[in-house]
This record gives structure tokens, sequence and C-alpha cells, in this order.
């Protein structure tokens, strides 16, 4: 799937994320940018988080912008997956299940 | 039996606060997706707290989310992303009718997985028409599992002057009481809304027990210990319960019709109401006997 | 080599000397006799009024090399520190250690001093701010020694720590140096944190903006260990350093631990008439006394005193009869300086008196409970309030430690999940209070009891507390927030922790991003 349009999810308080998706050529796949005050203890983990996501709502190719204050992987699946239903690519989702 | 002594609400579109819900230990928390939710984030808090229901342990908390009301697209909506995930109930506000709870009764149903426990449903009543419509609500569907009073729009519906005393509710509250007990549902009082004020919401708690209510809704999780403390049988109710129940034992024993405790006499009502009280106090591990 | 928690430390520091391991919070014995410094005298006649600190600064005089004291009663309202240092800094001073018993963001001139090799070595029980992140990159050649607050007095009066130059900022003084911290523009109430460095320094500079007629009362620093006197427009600022009033938390999550802390003590069995008690004035802290108020006020309960960082919420409590006495080492808000001024049950004492292990008892000795708070702390019970989760200096022990090793009851508050951060780790990274200091971690979802105490878990476990190993309580932060990579430090030495007893309990690492 796609984006039509840039859209950006979550706020700047503690234990959230604000992710920003745009729409990037197809064929570019997912370049993600990560600021994040647990940077050295879970950067690798959060951007695991985001990629997955995004590949669970079929998008390929994105550009993520995520300004990270703590939030825990259901959070960071929640604002990922309403920024992309924001940017017209996903499907209203939930769990999971 | 379901202890519903205090039902919490937690912000709907905060995360911090979502995923500390469990740790006040409140009998239910309600992740609350009206208004705590600004209009241009619904989207998003529903991604939430689905999430939330799906990842957080909420331990023994009952879990209830407050979807938007019935007459907003956005509440259907809720139902089909919230429902799946497995909340134990819903909490539908301003309800005003029992095609309300037929309603979303119906939506829910559509939107359950094969298997799962079904989602119960709540009714927040905070209308002047609600409220005449309380039993009709509560009676409406065996989904239906409480009432709750919202009182701060429901004066403002009446045109009444809202007080910390709250004279000016007395009749709603006595009113809804009546129609939960009469369709065998419990009755959840309004919150009280100032946090600062311990002993205005010890007294007001007081009063919502002594009214007939089962618990009470929290807007602040500081509220939840004060009213369990109010809400938990005393000590005195405890000890006077089992004295109903061994009167009652010893008088079918002898095979006597008239049992009398404490100078007065006991029937049917009072015996399921000494009875309620030491089930929930042995719930409540204040009491050893009894069972679930 | 290894010290007996484990801590991998260095034998031996440039301008330190030898290191000696941390052995257990009583194992290692005095055997030195107190430092006494040199005699001084004035004839009468003699003036200490200086016009400036260029003057005083070529009377002493102060040379390279030489070591200058500070206390912190100013916290992030102090002037003194900064002009001093601007000072020294314009008459070519270099090499100067500086020894003050913390260091707070205002003091970020700090670091063109290390720059400029004006400051090359630095003895603190505190940093935070620009200094603390620079000393953690690795700004200074010697290591940086973190003291306790006792643990300085006790290396002061024992002579680990000389002092040339002791400047005391002075809320109030008069001409011939008396100090007080009661009056004043700064008042910050007591200047207990500067009572070893007055006694046992070679010269004494009070630095004032608040100069009184003579005779000052009541006394703290007395002229009998005052040298010098300078009058400046502005030593402080009072916002920084007093609050209006100090306020309880009102986050929901820290009330919760609070609660269950205040559960915790009462529990004990120690909360009764006698009772003495110490919280700090932060977070979940303060708002254990918030609990224990109530307890005592339904139990009928006086405690015997209330200690340490003084707070209005302690002062009401002695005014309204719950305490007998308050002992204060440091005030934290303008409440406290005005009980100080006027309760004659309001006691001011100096860092010796409070915490030095070295002595014939310290007043930490008569402690029943102290609530004090971590930024990690390990399966072992050991707690790091020295640096931050990415290795960077933020805090120090302070009275942590010391209180810890004094009291019966030494219970810990801190949100089990500090933003994503689990608080309990296998390993703090930076040793701060030994676990064996620790008796119980509260946190919002379980108290974790230290296994050596068997007695008090049975008590807690019969009030129905939700106790949890903390070894559960771990597992469970990391089932919410996944398990921490851990942190990459470099291998240079900036630090070294000494506990209160001037052994090595650990070493603070570079951060090398």
């Amino acid at each position: 799937m796609s984006l039509d349009k840039p859209a950006q999810a979550g706020t700047l308080e503690s234990s959230d994320i604000m992710v920003t998706v745009a729409p990037v050529p197809p064929g570019s796949g997912i370049a993600i940018e990560l600021e994040s005050n647990v940077l050295a203890q879970y950067g690798d983990a959060i951007r695991r988080v985001i990629t997955e996501t995004l590949v669970a709502y079929g998008v390929a190719d994105a550009a993520v912008r995520a300004v990270d204050r703590g939030a825990l992987d259901c959070t960071i699946r929640a604002r990922v997956a309403a920024a992309l239903a924001r940017a017209g690519a996903a499907r209203q989702g939930g769990c999971g299940r | 039996m379901t202890i519903r002594r205090s039902m919490l609400f937690i912000p709907g579109n905060n995360p911090g606060m979502l995923q500390n819900g469990g740790v006040f230990c409140a009998d239910a928390v309600i992740l609350d997706l009206e208004d705590a939710v600004a209009p241009l984030e619904k989207d998003a808090a529903r991604l939430l707290v689905a999430a939330a229901l799906a990842s957080v342990d909420y331990g023994g908390s009952e879990k209830v989310v407050r979807i938007n009301p019935l007459d907003t697209a956005m509440a259907a909506d809720d139902i089909r992303a919230i429902v799946p995930c497995g909340p134990d109930a819903l909490l539908l506000p301003k309800v005003q009718g029992a095609k309300d709870v037929e309603a979303a009764a119906a939506l829910v149903a559509a939107a359950e997985r094969p298997g799962q426990k079904p989602v119960k449903l709540m009714a927040l009543i905070e209308t002047p028409r609600g409220l005449a419509e309380a039993y009709a609500v509560a009676a409406a569907d065996e989904r239906l599992t409480a009432l709750a009073f919202g009182a701060e729009d429901y004066t403002a519906g009446l045109g009444a002057i809202r007080t910390k005393e709250g004279t000016e509710i007395l009749a709603a509250r006595s009113l809804l009481v009546n129609a939960a007990a009469a369709a065998g549902v419990d009755a959840i009082d309004t919150p009280f809304t100032d946090t600062n004020d311990e002993e205005g919401l010890t007294r007001d708690t007081t009063l919502a027990k002594q009214l007939g209510f089962r618990g009470k809704l929290c807007i602040n999780p500081r509220q939840v210990d004060a009213v369990h403390a109010v809400f938990d049988p005393s000590a005195a109710e405890i000890g006077w319960a089992e004295r109903v129940v061994r009167a009652i034992r010893r008088a079918e024993e002898q095979g006597s019709g008239v049992v009398a405790v404490d100078g007065k006499m006991v029937d049917a009502p009072i015996v399921s109401r000494a009875e309620r009280i030491l089930q929930l106090a042995a719930l409540l591990g204040l009491r050893e006997e009894a069972g679930r | 080599m290894i010290n007996a928690i484990g801590r991998e430390i260095p034998a031996h520091v440039e301008g330190y000397g030898k290191v000696t391991p941390f052995a257990g919070a009583f194992a290692t014995e005095p055997d030195m006799p107190r430092r006494a410094p040199a005699v001084k005298w004035a004839r009468p006649g003699a003036a200490k009024l200086a016009t400036g600190l260029e003057e005083v600064f070529r009377a002493i005089p102060v040379r390279d090399g030489m070591t200058l004291s500070f206390h912190h009663h100013f916290r992030n309202g102090d002037g003194v520190v900064n002009l001093v240092l601007a000072t020294a800094a314009k008459l070519g001073l270099k090499d100067l250690k500086v020894a003050a018993s913390s260091i707070f963001p205002v003091h970020a001139p700090l670091v063109e001093h290390f720059k400029a090799g004006v400051v090359t070595a630095l003895d603190t029980n505190y940093m935070s701010g620009p200094v603390a992140e620079a000393v953690s990159r690795g700004a200074l050649a010697k290591p940086v020694i973190l003291r306790t607050h006792g643990g300085r007095a006790r290396a002061i009066e024992c002579g680990q720590l000389k002092i040339d130059v002791a400047f005391i900022a002075a809320p109030s003084a008069d001409e011939y140096g008396n100090v007080n911290g009661i009056a004043g523009p700064t008042a910050c109430g007591s200047l207990g944190y500067a009572y070893p460095d007055a006694e046992y320094a070679d010269k004494v500079v009070a630095v004032t903006d608040n100069l009184a007629a003579y005779p000052l009362t009541p006394v703290s620093i007395p002229q009998t260990r005052v040298d010098y006197v300078v009058k400046v427009d502005k030593i402080g600022d009072p916002k920084g350093i007093v609050s209006g009033t100090t306020r309880i938390t009102k986050d929901p999550v820290q009330l919760k631990i609070a609660d269950t802390a205040a559960k915790v003590v009462q529990a004990s069995g120690l909360l009764k008439n006698g009772f003495s008690f110490q919280t700090g004035a932060g977070g979940a802290s303060l708002a254990v006394a918030h609990f224990v108020r109530q307890m005592m006020v339904a139990g009928g309960i006086t405690g015997s005193f209330a200690l340490g960082g003084i707070t209005g919420y302690l002062v009401a409590m002695l005014e309204e009869g719950l305490f007998e006495k308050i002992i204060d080492v440091q005030g934290f808000d303008l409440e406290a300086v005005r009980s100080l001024a006027a309760n004659p049950n309001h006691v001011e004492v100096g860092a010796g008196f409070y915490a030095n292990p070295f002595n014939s008892g310290c007043v930490v000795n008569m402690l029943d409970c102290v609530i004090l708070g971590a930024t990690e702390i390990d399966t072992a019970f050991n707690v790091n309030v020295v640096t931050g989760s990415d290795g960077m200096i933020m805090g120090g022990s302070g009275g942590h430690s010391d209180a810890a090793a004094g009291a019966k009851l030494t219970v810990v508050v801190a949100n089990l999940l500090r933003g994503r951060l689990p608080i309990i780790m296998d390993k703090v990274l930076t040793a701060t209070t030994p676990g064996e200091t620790v008796d119980v971690l509260v946190t919002e979802r379980g108290v974790a009891v230290n296994p050596r105490r068997g007695d008090l878990k049975e008590k807690l476990a019969a009030a129905g507390l939700p106790l949890k190993e903390i070894g559960e309580l771990k597992r469970l932060a990391e089932a919410i927030a996944g398990v921490p990579q851990p942190v990459k430090l470099g291998d240079r030495t900036v630090a070294l922790v000494e506990y209160r007893d001037g052994t090595v309990i650990d070493a603070v690492r570079q951060v090398v991003r």
C-alpha cells in the first residue's frame, strides 16, 4: 500500500512517540529518522517495531520521522498505525487480532 | 458477582496513563475514548486503547472502554475496533433509552470474534430523558450489567445548580438506584469532582452507599482508596450479616418460620442483603468464611 | 582491583593516591588522628572587612595548586563559586582544586575554568548540569572525587581533604565574621555543610551581600574561625536558593508509591512514639511524609525528630506536635528558614554531626527510618544515584549512603519504569549506596524486601503488602518495557565514588559517544 500524503500521530508527552510518515517514490524502501531519550538502550528495538508495523500494513516505501519519549512497543505500533491511516495507507486496524 | 466499588477513568490518548492504569487497584478501569479525547484525536486514541487492551496487564481490574455517543458515527467505529480486543465491557455515554442499548448490543454482537467472552454493556445516564428511561435501559439487553450516573451533564440538562452537597441530584440518584435494582444490575454513582477534597469524597461516597449504589466512578487515581474504604463492608456490617445468616440456619434446622436478629424481624430481602455483604467481604479478603 | 561488592576500581589514582577498596559498610575502621589546622590569631583592632575578593586573594595569598572550598546551601541560586573562580581566573591562578559540597547547573562557568587550567581538580558530593556533563566526557585529567555528605566531613576532619581557603556564602555576616543563614536576601536557613570547612580550613572567607551590625546572633559560623569578610553586591539568586513552598507531587503513580512506602513504615513497627524520620524533598519522597503524617495524626503518635534536608512539610509536622525536634543540615524552602529562625526546637547542625561515620556518633545512627530515591537499583539492592542510565553523571550520594547506613529502616522509593527504563538491573551502572544498607524497595507494582531482612519481610507480609522478589520485579519491568541494551562506556575513569568511610565503592567511566 502507498501513502497519499504526509501525516503525523502521537505527542511529545512522556511515554508517547510522535510519528510522521511521508510518501517516497516506489522502490525507495523504508527510511527511519529516530530521536529518543532512550536511544542507547532501545534505539534498535524502536526501529524494529516501526518497520514491523509498516510491513504489517503492507507499506514498503515510506520516510518516517519519530521523536520518542520512552513509548512502549504497543504505543509505537498504535502511533505508526494512526499516522499511516491518516496518510491514507492503512485500514482501520485494532489490536492485531 | 463482579465487584465494582471503584471505576477509574483513564484518558484514552495518554500512553503514560494507559500503561499505568492497572497499578491503582481500582475494581474497574474505564479507558476513555469520549470526553478525555479531543475530536481530532479520536482515531489515534482508538488505536492506542485497542493496543493497550491487547498488551497492558490491568491486573484484577475489570477492563471497560467508554466509547463515543451512539448518535455519532464514531460509536460504530469504536465498537468495531475495540470489541475484538477483548474488553470486559463498554460504557455507553449519554444513553437516552432502550434503543441505544439495543443498537450497541447488535453492533457488539457483530464485532465479537468467535468464542470471545461476551462483552458486557454499561449505560451512563446523564440526561433527564435518560433518567426517565432508566429502568427500560437497565432491562433492555442481557449484556447490560450496570447503570452509572453522570451528574454534571444531568444537572446542566435540568438547569439545576450543582453543589458539593448534591441536594439537587438526590432524587435522580434514588431513581437510578431503583431502576438498577429493579432490573438486577449494579448502580454506580457519579464522580466526585473536587479531587483535592478527600473528606468531601468520603462524605459523598458514604451517601452513595447509603442510597444503594454499589460503587462510584473515579476521575483521579487518588480517589480509589477512599472509595474502597467506604464500600468495603465494615466490621459491624459483617457481624450483623453473620448473625442474620446464623439465625436463618438455626430457624431452618428448627423448622421455625419467624426469625429475629437484634430485635428486628428478618425476611428474604434482608437475608439476601446479608448474604451479599458476606460474599463481598469474602471476595475482598475481609472475612475467611463464605466464598465465591 | 575488585571491591567487596564486585565493582572494578583502579588501585591508584593520580592526585588521590592509593585506593582503598570498599570492604563493607562498617568493615573499615579509622586509624588516624584528626587533622589540626594551623593556629590563627587576630590582634585587637585588626579589621577583617575587605573591599573585594581580589584584595582577599592577595592578602591570603591564594596560590596555584591550592584547594578552595564551597558549600551548596544556595543550590542553583549560588553566586559565590562563580565570583570566586572568576577572581582566580582574573589573577592568573592555575591548577586549583575546587572542593564544593555540591555543583549545580548555575556553576556552568566552571567548565571554562577547566579548559583554561584554572581549575584542574574537583571534589564534590553531588553534581548536575553542564559541569557534570563535561566531567563525564573527560574534561578533567584527574578523576573527580565524589563523596557523601558525611564522607566529606570525615575527609576534612580526618585530613584526606585539606582545605586551604574556605569561602562561606553568608546570607548575613557582621564585620568580625559571625555568620548565619536566617536573614538577608539570600536567607537559606541552616549552613550545616559549611561547618567542617570553617572549622578545618587554614583560611576562612565570609562572602556576604548583607552586612549586619556586630555582634550578629545567632551565630552559625563563628568569628573565631573567619579571617576575612567581603561585602559584594549579590551572592546569589533567591529564586534558585529556596522555593516558596515545597508541594507534594500530584503524579498519581508517585502518590501510589508513597502511600505504599508509608504502609511499609507502619508495618515495620517503628511508627510509634519516639519515631525518627528522614525524607527527601523530591518526587515520591516528600509524599511519603504526607502519608506518614496522616498515620501519626490518626495514631496519636509523637516522633522524636525529623532529620535532613528540611521542608515546610516537616516544619508543619513539628508545629503540629508530631515531632519534638527538627535537626537541620539544609533547608529547602522559606518555611524551613522561618522555623529555624524562630523555633528553639528546630536545631541547626553541621555535616559532621549529621553524618560523619568517624566521630563518636552522628545523628543518622539515631534514625529509625529514611526514605530515599534511586536512579537504578540492582538485584543485590545496590543503588545508583550518580549516573543516568546513559552513563552521564547527574547526581551524587549527598546524604543517601549516610542515612541508609544509619537508619534502622531504609526504604528506597522508585518508579519501576522511569520513562521506558526499568529501574532494576542485574548490576547498577554506578554503585553509590551498598545493598547491605538498603532494606526495602517500593515501586508502583510491588514491594521487594532485602533477603537480609527476613524479620521485616514477615512483618510486611502480615500487613498484606504486595511483596515480590526483586528479581521478579525486574522481570516484570522487562516484560513491559523490553530488556534495555547495555550502555557502552570508555575505559577512562572520570570520577571515583568514595563511600562514607573513605573506601572506594565504584569508579565512573567516561562517556564516549
